[in-house]
């Protein structure tokens, strides 16, 4: 069987000009403008910066995609994930015809309609059911069609009591539900979707995410969906995009692609988790050093501080700690007690682990019965250097444990 | 890469980083025509909401402009207008001369003043231009209700305002100066979008237009008392659209069909550059706005 392209990217690129806007603008567009008219390549277009946030900008431009290539089946649920600044919105913003990539192009099989955060282009001064049909018609509805699903769409929105009232009144959260419940009546091929269920309380996020299943099950409609809420992101995406510093980093089902992003993350060192009053789990790990300080980079002599939250609704718990190294071969492992809820502390004196990258799994189970929680292969610390008897070897790999031995000479 | 051409061969568009060199995308604009008359019904009945005068509002700035003009420029400074009331004179000047600078200032400001949304979703960026250009012509069509109810009242009064036969070309006048108008707004627009001057510029700029525009005086005038700077009126289209609008609906002055043919000309190659930079501005301004 063919498989049914809807839309398909080659090589898109985004370069933006880092600074303001302003001094030397005339003089670039005029070099620009006298290479164009001599037929010759765009100059500012073979230099540029990786998009990495962090490092210090070595020239002028920076590429906030670089040659992005993919392509969506009819009826794909696309989540797209990455770090702050990896590219997501961008790509979102050329997808939905916002802005032009510099380079490449898309090719579409079926009307685009982007939900790019919502309740832009509501106006105030007008009443709910005006901005329905103004909003739909900027989503590029026709009147006729959103006249024909106006009382669903107010049902929706559960704002049906307020529908005459102007805009400016409305709490932010009836203003999301509004603009939400417009746009999920929308009847394009592809939807685009940016973080709209950021806002809006639990019981509406519940009823988006159920709408949008509807709307990719049903309607067979392609549905691209960028979003930090991870659970949303599991729940709905058959497929992910991971994007990293403007490139693709993997293109495959939404769980390899998460699994893949939770081990990009690296260098947090506090880890929070969804909490159920009712369940014995572990809802918080943080890691620190002994001046109470959020790191996981640390120096030989530093102490390392792990902290655990739990909650605990069972007895006879064990909490347990798993220290793996970078090869995630197991060094050792310690276990607590654990009886009721509250924050456990472990502290890894200084001087034991040398310079290496660790991974820390925690599990809280029933010793040989049952696991309740496990958080494997997220948490991570780096020692950087070895004590002061190893330091004239130069960085030569001196093991990763600080050895207990006992020398002495009895000969 | 490889590509299944043969498979995929019916694509519905494409995005591409630059637009063709020239194209209205009229179709799409038809497609949007519900968004268009939205915006233009947003336009007209927001800017009363709220007040007490509602769009009495509209009535009172050239009425009183017009009050000015007339204790200034005739009465003080004593411009000649004929046989026709200077009130009157005053008005029709700046009835027309309010839609031109209506249109060319809501345009001019399209882009900074719709960056949130332009920003959010796409739909043809040409829809806020020409919605811009129909809801100032219904504002036009109120204010000039107030110019017809004056003209009747001098009427009956027995004052000798004439109607020239070639009023019934009028509609085509007002047509020509909203598109110089959304022409001149497009263009510096675009330029704004990356050169913030020039939106300095357009504020004073009018008002100085204003002035080599004759709305307060015949243009037969200036030939006469300043014979030295005729000529920046004389190459002025704007003083050919308010000059034969006095002669349609007055009958003063002149028509000059040389001028108008000018006023033509110069009005297609300013909409013509207009929607040529603005659609290669559409693509990316949010980039730099």
């Amino acid at each position: 069987m063919s498989k049914d392209i809807i839309l398909k990217a080659e090589n898109i690129s985004k370069q933006y000009r880092l600074g303001q806007v302003g001094t030397g603008t005339l003089t670039h567009d005029l070099n620009r403008w006298w290479h164009q008219i001599r037929g010759k390549e765009n100059p500012y277009l073979k230099i540029g910066d990786v998009n990495d946030r962090s490092t210090k900008a070595t020239s002028d431009y920076v590429w906030a995609l670089r040659d992005i290539n993919f392509e969506v089946e009819r009826g794909e649920v696309i989540g797209i994930i990455g770090k702050n600044g990896a590219g997501k919105s961008t790509l979102l913003k050329i997808l939905s015809k916002v802005t032009a990539p510099t380079t490449g192009n898309i090719k579409f099989k079926g009307r685009v309609a982007s939900l790019l955060e919502v309740g832009t282009g509501f106006n105030g001064e007008m009443t709910g059911r005006e901005n329905i049909f103004l909003n739909g018609a900027i989503l590029g509805m026709t009147k006729k069609e959103i006249a024909s699903k106006l009382d669903e769409i107010i049902d929706f929105s559960g704002c049906d009591r307020y529908i005459d009232t102007p805009v400016k009144r409305y709490s932010s959260g009836m203003t999301v539900r509004l603009a939400f419940a417009v746009a999920a009546f929308l009847d394009p091929e592809i939807l685009i979707i940016d973080e709209v269920l950021a806002v809006g309380d639990a019981e509406f996020q519940k009823k988006a995410i159920g709408k949008m299943q509807d709307i990719s099950k049903q309607g067979g409609r392609t549905v691209l969906f960028v979003s930090h809420n991870m659970t949303a992101v599991r729940q709905l995406c058959t497929k992910g995009i991971l994007l990293e510093n403007g490139n693709i980093k993997m293109h495959s089902d939404m769980q390899s692609v998460l699994d893949e992003y939770t081990k990009s993350s690296k260098k947090q060192s506090e880890f929070k988790y969804l909490i159920k009053e009712d369940k014995t789990l572990i809802s918080k790990i943080a890691i620190k050093n002994q001046f109470n300080y959020l790191t996981n980079v640390f120096q030989y002599n530093d102490e390392i501080i792990i902290e655990i939250d739990v909650i605990v609704n069972n007895p006879k718990v064990s909490l347990s700690i798993f220290i793996k190294d970078n090869d995630f071969n197991l060094i050792f492992i310690d276990e607590y007690p654990v009886n009721e809820s509250g924050k456990f502390k472990i502290i890894i004196p200084t001087g034991f682990l040398l310079k290496s990258t660790y991974y820390a799994d925690v599990h809280l189970y029933r010793p040989n019965i049952n696991f309740f929680d496990s958080k494997k292969d997220e948490v991570t610390f780096i020692i950087e250097n070895y004590p002061d008897k190893f330091s004239m070897y130069d960085n030569v790999n001196c093991g990763i444990i600080n050895s207990p031995l006992v020398w002495s000479k009895i000969g | 890469m490889i590509h299944n051409e043969h498979t995929n061969t019916t694509w519905l568009f494409e995005i591409t980083p630059k637009n063709k060199f020239f194209t209205l995308n009229l179709k799409e604009v038809w497609q949007y025509r519900d968004l268009l008359m939205l915006f233009v019904k947003r336009d007209v009945v927001t800017v009363y909401k709220q007040t007490v005068l509602g769009p009495l509002w509209y009535l009172i700035q050239p009425l009183f402009t017009s009050i000015t003009f007339t204790i200034i420029f005739n009465n003080l400074a004593g411009i000649d207008t004929g046989t026709v009331p200077p009130f009157l004179f005053n008005l029709a000047g700046i009835t027309v001369w309010n839609y031109f600078t209506a249109c060319l200032t809501g345009t001019s400001n399209t882009f900074g003043a719709n960056a949130g949304i332009f920003g959010k979703v796409y739909f043809p960026r040409l829809i806020v231009p020409i919605s811009i250009v129909i809801s100032n012509l219904i504002k036009f069509g109120i204010q000039f209700l107030i110019f017809i109810a004056f003209y009747i009242f001098y009427y009956l009064k027995g004052v000798n305002v004439g109607l020239n036969g070639s009023v019934v070309f009028f509609p085509f006048l007002i047509v020509l100066m909203g598109v110089l108008g959304l022409g001149l707004g497009m263009f510096i627009s675009s330029l704004v979008t990356k050169y913030r001057d020039f939106s300095n510029l357009i504020g004073f700029g009018v008002q100085l237009l204003m002035y080599l525009s004759a709305v307060m005086y015949p243009m037969a005038l200036i030939k006469e008392k300043l014979p030295d700077y005729g000529w920046l009126v004389q190459y002025n289209p704007l003083a050919y659209v308010i000059e034969t609008t006095r002669y349609m609906l007055l009958n003063v002055g002149h028509i000059s069909i040389w001028g108008l043919g000018y006023t033509f000309l110069v009005t297609v190659i300013v909409f013509f550059v207009g929607v040529l930079i603005f659609n290669k501005t559409e693509k990316s301004f949010i980039d730099t706005v």
